[in-house]
């Protein structure tokens, strides 16, 4: 055989029919395999339901909540140590009962909530936002930019995440002793981005480097448009799909870090209690029989990890074609 | 006539899929004699791999046999169990795949792979497993086969390779082999080594052959009958000579004419107009009615089956018609 | 080979004088390094003394050098917070950090293998989603919430297991274990299980979806075409595979372990170094802190370092030179 000979005939155009309007964005997503796949998962639905509650009453704690744990005030230290108002010792005010201190149990669980997702969201957009800006200059520069933002990459990555968040803070707290709440939430979220940005710049430098070799992007560098137009209007859309994946998981593991910091004694500053420090303190009433001061707390966190993590493992399946 | 080792009747694969159920092949039918090599030709998603998947029964799910029989040497093969199917494969039927890197488990070497098939499916020491493997890739044209036996397929070019899973494949003497594009992946130099190596071993083990490209080349070299696929059908069947010079499916002309050829002084390749149409929008009555220079309206309502057309069988009522279709 | 050793060494060595580096920032600048060194209650004449001794006044590099050689040699001073040798307290503390978590360790894999095979090839089935349902809820708990829940359970609840600190003990020289020991063991069990859940869950989803991906491969689908038992397939062939890239993350997954050492003991108060560290984190102890940081980066360079040479010996395409590939 001297030449290989194909069986694919040569293709000539037909005519073109004429062309209707393109659907608009809802319409595409709604009519799209994601929609599609979120409406066929009860999985997913009852993960979004669960998640979209507590955000609401975490949001919104100042008006749905019984009581204001917060407010010394209120406490009625003869009301310390109910059980949950289905028990024989409860009173249907406090729902879920009440600490050592009077504080209703249910109420502290929306402010905590709400403590706990604001530094877990917080968290995560500064994560992505350094990850994703170190990604998009990693993988366009180059060189030795590249091959340094790498390297630190590798390193953080070889360290657990408990262990610099842990170390961040510590040193936070060794450089400012007595910090007052707003730079101790700050160095605490910074503590929890820089634990998880690597991801992101990592499938970020990836695609980056996949998209500059395309030879549109090196038509447009050849013209003349600034690498900051390529990397915003073509490499940027290409990658906040994985990129919503990922976060949405990390949310998750934000969250779950702050409840671990804040069990540890090193989380958030004591006045604005977290789930994590409300675990913590309920810990020591676990053997004199009160249960519910450290359980509830641990269910919420529980339900928000959960749903979270849930979902983000269906927005994972639902973006990969191959899975399907 | 000896009776036909594999006999594939109405064969009808289906994919149910969210937006409904498409038909991968429709209504296939066709017969390999003992030591014959069939070839199967078509475009990329005519079907012809999946053809040799279902024979071999290694369907991907969802996709399933929904109608028609395979028999092979008589018995019905199509509704076996997977355990009694595992049975069949390597021992009656070998397969070979396109790509001889992907082959091979990278973390065991080949004499292992060799000697393990072999043990599966004949009853002998390993000693003897062992002398036959080096046998087969003596055979194979491998150099050193006692040294090389040992090494891992990192350690053997692509051709090689390919030797390896030809080996292989032939290691428990199937009666049949099914080849899926098994060149597509190699060197245009080390292509003709190895169909040659092909033809000369299947002959010599007495095994047919159902070769799948999507080559001419490789076909017009090496089978005995061709097979012309088309959206999940056949458009044409019968010897290779035949089929190649005196096609009488318009799309087998198109084919055949599409072809540059060293002896015939053409100003232009022929082309026809349109693309394959995908599976989910075939078009009723015959499935290429939309790109044929002969349509008629029987085409268009009518599904013709494979009919007697000189010495080839083709799909098309022009056939039926009697009608001479050689431009 | 050699080279890649070396180069690995190398490699090993900038990560230690980097956070050996990190380290003695902290120890100058963040705190005074003469308390760190001396304790609160130094007499001024003392703190002079040793700030000449210390040659603070010394350039930059000369210090950092001093530093990196006590350090070496595990010289970091005086806790602040106890006042003793920062040595000798993570000598004390050390065996008890490291029998929790290798027995974690061991654990997470004994059970996350299997577990995930399981998964991989009974996927879909009711059991295989209870599996993952599990795995996920693994994930999502934090770890000091699993052992809330099991003191809660065990200690309180029904009384079986004690839920704090270490029982008895017994000591080789400097190490001392509770293996041997029925108390012991009974305090061993629900710290260990609790941290070996992450590794656990971590394994287990690895190993399935490393499994799943191998069982698509064209390897397995040649294996399954030559006729080989499902039995082989599965654990001759696909274990193999799927083994290699777990073996990396579950080695690294050790070093991973003694951090999150820390909550666990937390938790169960277990006196070993993850609790010192968490006190010394609440203390800005922070001659612990350094030596913690410098201990536990030597462990993670080393155990990167054994899971590198152990990838080499099972993955022969890195160990074998490729010999001349002939056609």
């Amino acid at each position: 055989m001297a030449h290989q000979h194909s069986v694919a005939p040569a293709v000539a155009p037909a005519a073109a029919p004429a062309i209707p309007a393109a659907p608009g964005a809802l319409a595409r997503f709604l009519d799209g395999d994601v929609w599609h796949s979120f409406k066929n998962s009860p999985v997913a639905i009852i993960a979004a339901v669960i998640a979209t509650l507590c955000v609401v009453c975490a949001l919104f704690a100042n008006w749905l909540a019984p009581h204001n744990p917060l407010d010394l005030a209120t406490l009625e230290l003869m009301d310390a140590r109910l059980p949950p108002a289905w028990e024989a010792e409860g009173k249907a005010k406090y729902l879920l009962g009440t600490d050592d201190q009077g504080r209703d149990i249910l109420s502290a669980l929306m402010y905590g909530s709400r403590i706990s997702l604001f530094v877990g969201l917080a968290s995560v957009v500064v994560s992505v936002v350094i990850g994703v800006g170190l990604g998009l200059l990693s993988g366009f520069v180059g060189g030795r930019v590249d091959a340094f933002i790498m390297r630190v990459c590798d390193v953080m990555l070889s360290f657990p995440s408990i262990l610099i968040a842990l170390l961040i803070d510590g040193v936070g707290r060794a450089m400012f002793p007595n910090a007052h709440d707003t730079l101790a939430f700050t160095v605490l979220i910074i503590a929890i981005s820089l634990t998880g940005w690597v991801q992101y710049a990592r499938t970020v430098r990836g695609s980056t480097l996949v998209e500059r070799q395309k030879e549109y992007v090196q038509a447009a560098r050849v013209i003349g448009v600034s690498p900051a137009r390529i990397m915003r209007r073509h490499v940027l859309p290409n990658v906040l799909g994985p990129v919503l994946v990922l976060a949405t998981i990390h949310v998750a593991t934000a969250i779950i870090t702050e409840a671990t910091l804040s069990f540890l004694g090193v989380g958030v500053p004591p006045t604005s209690p977290s789930l994590g420090t409300l675990i913590r303190v309920g810990q020591d009433f676990l053997f004199s029989g009160e249960w519910w001061i450290t359980i509830f707390p641990g269910l919420v966190l529980i339900m928000i990890a959960l749903s979270v993590n849930l979902l983000g493992d269906w927005l994972r399946d639902a973006l990969n074609p191959r899975l399907r | 006539m000896a009776a036909p080792l594999l006999e594939v009747s109405h064969l009808r694969v289906e994919f149910p899929t969210r937006r409904g159920t498409l038909r991968a092949l429709d209504d296939i039918s066709f017969d390999i004699a003992p030591g014959e090599i069939l070839g199967v030709v078509g475009e990329s998603g005519a079907g012809k791999s999946l053809t040799g998947a279902a024979i071999i029964g290694l369907l991907e799910p969802p996709g399933r046999i929904a109608a028609g029989e395979i028999r092979l040497a008589g018995q019905r093969i199509d509704n076996l169990s997977q355990q009694q199917m595992r049975t069949i494969r390597g021992r009656h039927i070998g397969a070979i795949f396109q790509d001889p890197l992907t082959s091979l488990n990278p973390l065991v070497t080949i004499g292992q792979q060799l000697i393990e098939t072999i043990q599966v499916h004949l009853k002998v020491s390993h000693e003897q497993a062992r002398q036959r493997a080096i046998r087969l890739l003596q055979e194979t044209g491998i150099p050193a086969a006692e040294q090389r036996i040992d090494q891992y397929p990192h350690q053997f070019s692509g051709g090689m390779r390919q030797r390896v899973v030809i080996a292989l494949a032939l290691a428990a003497e199937p009666k049949l082999i099914v080849a899926d594009e098994p060149t597509t992946a190699l060197d245009v130099s080390i292509q003709a080594q190895i169909i040659s190596l092909l033809k000369r071993l299947t002959k010599d083990h007495g095994a047919a052959v159902m070769l799948v490209t999507h080559d001419m080349g490789v076909i017009a070299e090496s089978c005995d009958r061709v097979a012309v696929m088309y959206a999940g059908r056949i458009a044409e069947i019968g010897p290779v000579a035949e089929v190649i010079h005196r096609p009488k499916h318009p799309y087998t002309v198109g084919l055949m004419g599409s072809i540059p050829s060293m002896d015939i002084d053409r100003e232009r390749l022929m082309q026809i107009d349109g693309a394959m149409p995908r599976l989910t929008a075939i078009p009723s009555g015959c499935a290429f009615n939309p790109r044929c220079p002969r349509v008629f309206e029987r085409c268009r309502t009518e599904r013709p089956d494979l009919m007697i057309a000189g010495a080839t069988r083709a799909a098309c009522w022009l056939v039926a018609n009697d009608n001479k279709v050689n431009a | 080979m050699l080279a890649f050793i070396l180069r690995r060494l190398i490699q090993a060595m900038i990560v230690m004088v980097t956070v050996a580096f990190i380290a003695f920032m902290l120890f100058q600048y963040v705190g005074d390094p003469v308390t760190n060194l001396l304790g609160q209650d130094a007499t001024p004449q003392q703190r002079e003394a040793l700030r000449r001794d210390l040659g603070l006044d010394q350039p930059f590099f000369v210090q950092f050098a001093k530093f990196a050689v006590n350090a070496a040699q595990g010289e970091f001073g005086l806790s602040l917070r106890q006042g003793r040798k920062v040595s000798v307290l993570i000598a004390e503390r050390f065996p008890a950090t490291l029998e929790l978590a290798t027995v974690a360790a061991l654990l997470g894999l004994l059970l996350g293998i299997p577990l995930g095979v399981y998964a991989a090839l009974k996927r879909g089935s009711f059991m295989s989603q209870v599996v993952m349902t599990g795995s996920l809820l693994g994930v999502s708990l934090p770890n000091f919430l699993i052992g809330i829940l099991l003191i809660l359970v065990f200690a309180v609840q029904l009384k079986w297991l004690p839920s704090f600190g270490r029982g008895d003990v017994v000591s080789f020289g400097n190490l001392s274990t509770g293996l041997f020991t029925i108390d012991g063991l009974k305090h061993l069990v629900l710290p260990a299980f609790t941290l070996s859940l992450f590794p656990m869950t971590l394994v287990l989803r690895l190993v399935r979806s490393e499994m799943l991906e191998v069982l698509r491969t064209d390897y397995i689908k040649f294996a399954r075409a030559r006729g080989l038992p499902d039995r082989s397939v599965y654990f001759r062939h696909a274990l193999k595979n799927t083994l290699v890239p777990v073996i990396t993350i579950a080695g690294l997954q050790l070093g991973a372990i003694i951090a999150f050492a820390i909550v666990t003991e937390t938790v169960f108060q277990w006196p070993g170094m993850g609790l010192l560290f968490i006190q010394a984190v609440q203390f800005a102890d922070i001659p612990v802190m350094a030596a913690y940081l410098c201990l536990i980066a030597l462990i993670f360079v080393t155990i990167n370092l054994v899971v590198d040479l152990l990838y080499f010996a099972v993955d022969p395409r890195l160990r074998i030179e490729r010999s001349a590939a002939g056609h």
